[in-house]
């Protein structure tokens, strides 16, 4: 699903919803996961002008999750460590996306190439 | 172009929010609740955020903006009717909402309103007596 404009935000986390619902997710990880992926989804366009997503659902033994993923040809980041720290931010924003993100999932995993682009996963279990 | 609406009860502003805000409705919102707090001397704000499932750092920055922007402009700012998953979420994102007052629900945020203009009040009315003259 394309997120290239900020009218796109509302409707992806709509969708995020409908999956998280459909696997029977708890409602604070529900809110969990959309929030992270507003989140992440608020830095590709702000950072990269938008990106392309995927949502899916994933299962582990037993276990259900969705799996998200957030794909962008911006920048790059150049120091993953530095931007995952706590109040950093090359923005003006409060610095908490990226650290404050990876709190709020099961599974975050980020790479990065400077000059070609961003990914992001995250994965939100039903059972921690 | 669509808003969301603030209604006025005595000296207070009321606001509920009952879909999930879009940045540009969010900006809009905080616009237009600071320019009323101005115009019609209002002495407090609340937002009911109850319909709200979704509180991420634009929409908290939104709401602490709003709160320290009436501040400036001498009216007090009660947040009401978070959904737990709100809280906890906020506060492990590591963005526990300073600067607002928050209450459970309508009754209570108003409750603390009054409460609020009333401690002003007397302290205003002690500063006037002590300084009248005889």
């Amino acid at each position: 699903m394309p997120v290239y404009r900020e009218q796109d935000v509302i409707p992806y986390r709509s969708r995020v919803r409908e999956y998280a619902v459909k696997i029977k997710m708890g409602l604070v990880s529900q809110t969990k996961l959309i929030t992270a992926a507003s989140e992440i989804v608020r830095n590709m366009l702000k950072y990269a002008n938008g990106g392309e997503t995927i949502i899916e659902i994933v299962s582990r033994g037993r276990d259900n999750g969705i799996r998200l993923t957030f794909d962008d040809k911006g920048p790059g980041i150049a120091d993953i460590p530095k931007a995952m720290k706590d109040g950093f931010s090359t923005g003006r924003s409060l610095g908490l996306g990226l650290p404050g993100t990876k709190r709020l999932v099961s599974e975050f995993d980020i790479k990065s190439e400077p000059g070609s682009g961003t990914t992001i996963t995250i994965i939100m279990w039903i059972n921690g | 172009m669509e808003r969301i609406p603030i209604l006025k009860l005595g000296a207070f502003l009321l606001v509920t929010i009952q879909i999930d805000l879009y940045d540009r409705l969010a900006l809009h919102l905080e616009e237009d609740l600071v320019a009323m707090v101005e115009k019609k001397s209002v002495k407090g704000v609340l937002i009911d955020i109850s319909a709200v499932g979704i509180v991420d750092s634009f929409m908290g920055r939104i709401l602490g903006n709003i709160g320290s922007m009436c501040k400036l402009l001498d009216a007090e700012t009660v947040v009401v009717g978070m959904q737990p998953a709100v809280a906890i979420t906020l506060v492990e994102l590591g963005l526990p909402l300073k600067g607002v007052y928050t209450a459970l629900n309508v009754d209570k945020g108003m409750e603390l309103l009054r409460s609020k203009i009333e401690i002003e009040d007397t302290i205003g009315d002690d500063y006037d007596d002590d300084t009248s003259p005889n």
